[in-house]
């Protein structure tokens, strides 16, 4: 509460009338009561309302608890747990409730609702204050001895304790950030020359007259399934998309004309934006559509960027056919795959 | 002091616009459906004769009196087999509505028996994919757990991972899968309708594709964690939690600080 009455803020208030501006309105001269405070009928019925909203909320705890006593709720079925879950939450949700608005409930309608003013008082100090703040904090300096080139030992092992310190969360936290620091390892792909393209996930090789016009095969490079470690950092890595489109359509881009086979074209399903893998594929526009941030790639024109927020065609990888008839990589991409970082192209 | 609104709104006004919003949302998500298909039978050539009347009178126009399509209007019908005709006739998706991004599955035109006909129609134009029997899409028989394998690597990037259907580019669309019969799930692997690409049975044997039809039934039963609100990814959870619970915050704000009557 405040020693100052509110003249000085009602004359604040007239004085304070610039155009233009928001005016702070000050107090309401006149206190108006509420229903409540006259009429003791509506202060009845105000105090069954809110006693209303903590028997909500009693009632919320007993189906809550109920749910979760019973376990499934309306039978065996599968939508069982679907069921209990649901009122438990309403349960627990009902009891939270009914208490936090029978409380407001309360306050607004029955509390006392007397205006009150409490003054802002000086954030600084009294002058006494923060002259004996000072005098501590040069006596403490005095005792310490800082400054004065006493206790050479003693500071020199605190300042290098201090520096020191942080390394022990630094060093954990920075080389948690990866397994290694080998940056060349995002360069290449497992990706070689006469590696089988096979389907994912099981393996199987893919023949060149398997793939009809207008299929798409999800790809994993031969061998990926019996690699012991690392295999989906290598899956992350090598996983193409294998299209075949009427050759009529396909746009072959200049010094890549032997990387398709008759209208078969296979593209990393990195996407060059963040790494999602790109794989909505529309048979009849020939567009790649990633479905993270909507980039667009037109898979008959080189996979071109048409839409989105991807910088780069998706890399190619370059196929032929082996002589049984499968489909197997000329080398590995020509390009690291996937998004931007440092030293890509070093 | 300045008033800062000169109208005044029923106080209620932002939750009611609130509901109408998301009661209208809902139920734009669920509006993709699909009809029954039919058996498989054999032709006859009394089913080609009258397949071949109903196209001239139904098809024709754009596919060509002799099914031979028309540039830029509608494709060849040569050698897209009885599959095709089965699962775009019989999901009401042709005859085709109006031009646009997509053709959407409306009220089925035809009866069994005369899909049944154009398809024998059709299918006698040339060889192509025949309606699977039901024996290859029951879904009793498939093994789910592998359906989902499959189902998550070629089909859950635009059909969701349980089928709920999901956004293409340009206004198209990747259908709901949930109402969609066995049979036209596998004719539209067979063939590749529309936007969808094709995974003949090299790619997808029998066997797998009767998997995936089975994981899809499993997916039907619902979900065990809560209302899946579509299954439709992120965006209905965000529109939700955006509008249902931000409104609602927003609303019991108003509620705490307007002063009692």
């Amino acid at each position: 509460m405040s020693t100052d009455d509110g003249s000085a803020a009602s004359a604040a208030h007239e004085e304070g009338v610039v155009d233009g501006e928001f005016v702070d309105p000050g107090i309401p001269s006149e206190h108006r009561p509420r229903r409540a405070d006259k009429d003791p009928k509506a202060a009845r019925k105000a105090e069954i309302q809110a006693a209303a909203m903590f028997g909500i909320s009693v009632v919320g705890t007993v189906i809550a608890i109920w749910a979760y006593s019973t376990g499934k709720v309306g039978g065996n079925d599968p939508g069982a747990v679907q069921r209990t879950t649901m009122l438990m939450g309403v349960g627990i949700a009902l009891a939270m409730f009914g208490i936090g608005t029978g409380a407001i409930h309360w306050a607004k309608t029955l509390m006392r609702d007397h205006d009150m003013v409490e003054e802002r008082h000086q954030l600084r100090s009294s002058d006494e204050a923060r002259a004996g703040a000072i005098q501590m904090l040069k006596d403490g300096a005095k005792d310490s001895g800082v400054g004065v080139g006493r206790r050479g030992l003693l500071k020199g092992s605190l300042i290098t304790a201090l520096l020191i310190a942080p390394l022990s969360v630094l060093v954990p936290a920075v080389g948690n950030l990866g397994g290694d620091w080998k940056v060349s390892q995002f360069k290449h792909t497992m990706w070689r020359k006469g590696m089988r393209l096979t389907k994912d996930p099981d393996g199987t090789p893919i023949k060149a007259a398997d793939v009809t016009i207008g299929s798409v095969f999800h790809v994993i490079p031969d061998g990926l399934n019996d690699l012991k470690t690392g295999k989906l950092e290598e899956k992350a890595k090598a996983i193409v998309l294998l299209i075949r489109m009427d050759p009529r359509v396909l746009n072959v881009q200049p010094g890549r004309e032997d990387w398709s086979f008759d209208g078969i074209i296979a593209y990393s399903k990195v996407c060059t934006h963040v790494g999602c893998p790109v794989a909505l594929y529309e048979q009849q526009t020939h567009h790649l559509l990633c479905p993270c941030h909507q980039s667009t790639f037109d898979v008959a024109n080189g996979a071109k960027v048409i839409f989105g927020p991807a910088k780069r065609p998706l890399p190619q990888l370059p196929i032929m056919v082996d002589s049984e008839g499968y489909i197997v990589a000329k080398d590995d991409f020509n390009e690291p795959i996937g998004p931007s970082f440092w030293g890509r192209l070093k | 002091m300045r008033r800062l609104s000169l109208t005044r709104y029923h106080r209620a006004a932002p939750l009611v616009l609130l509901f109408v919003l998301l009661a209208g949302i809902t139920t734009a998500a669920s509006f993709i459906q699909s009809q029954p298909a039919i058996a498989a039978d054999a032709a006859s050539t009394d089913d080609i004769s009258q397949g071949s009347k109903l196209f001239t009178a139904n098809c024709a126009t754009c596919h060509g009196l002799s099914a031979q399509g028309q540039d830029g209007v509608a494709p060849s019908l040569v050698g897209v087999g009885a599959a095709a005709v089965d699962f775009q006739v019989g999901t009401g998706r042709m005859p085709m509505q109006a031009s646009g991004p997509q053709a959407i599955a409306k009220k089925v035109q035809f009866n069994e028996t005369q899909i049944h006909q154009l398809a024998a129609y059709v299918a006698s134009l040339g060889p192509g994919p025949a309606v699977p029997d039901s024996k290859a899409v029951d879904p009793a028989l498939g093994d789910p757990s592998h359906g989902m394998q499959l189902f998550r690597t070629n089909c859950a990037m635009c059909h969701g991972s349980v089928g709920g259907g999901g956004a293409l580019s340009q206004g198209k669309y990747a259908p709901s899968l949930m109402k969609t019969t066995p049979t036209h799930i596998y004719e539209a692997m067979l063939v590749g309708p529309q936007s969808m690409p094709v995974f003949n049975n090299a790619n997808m044997t029998p066997t797998d594709k009767r998997d995936i039809i089975s994981y899809l039934e499993q997916q039907r039963n619902g979900s065990p964690g809560g209302l899946s609100l579509g299954s439709i990814g992120p965006v209905a959870e965000g529109l939700w939690a955006w509008l249902l619970g931000m409104g609602l915050i927003v609303a019991f704000t108003v509620w705490i600080g307007v002063r009692s009557s």
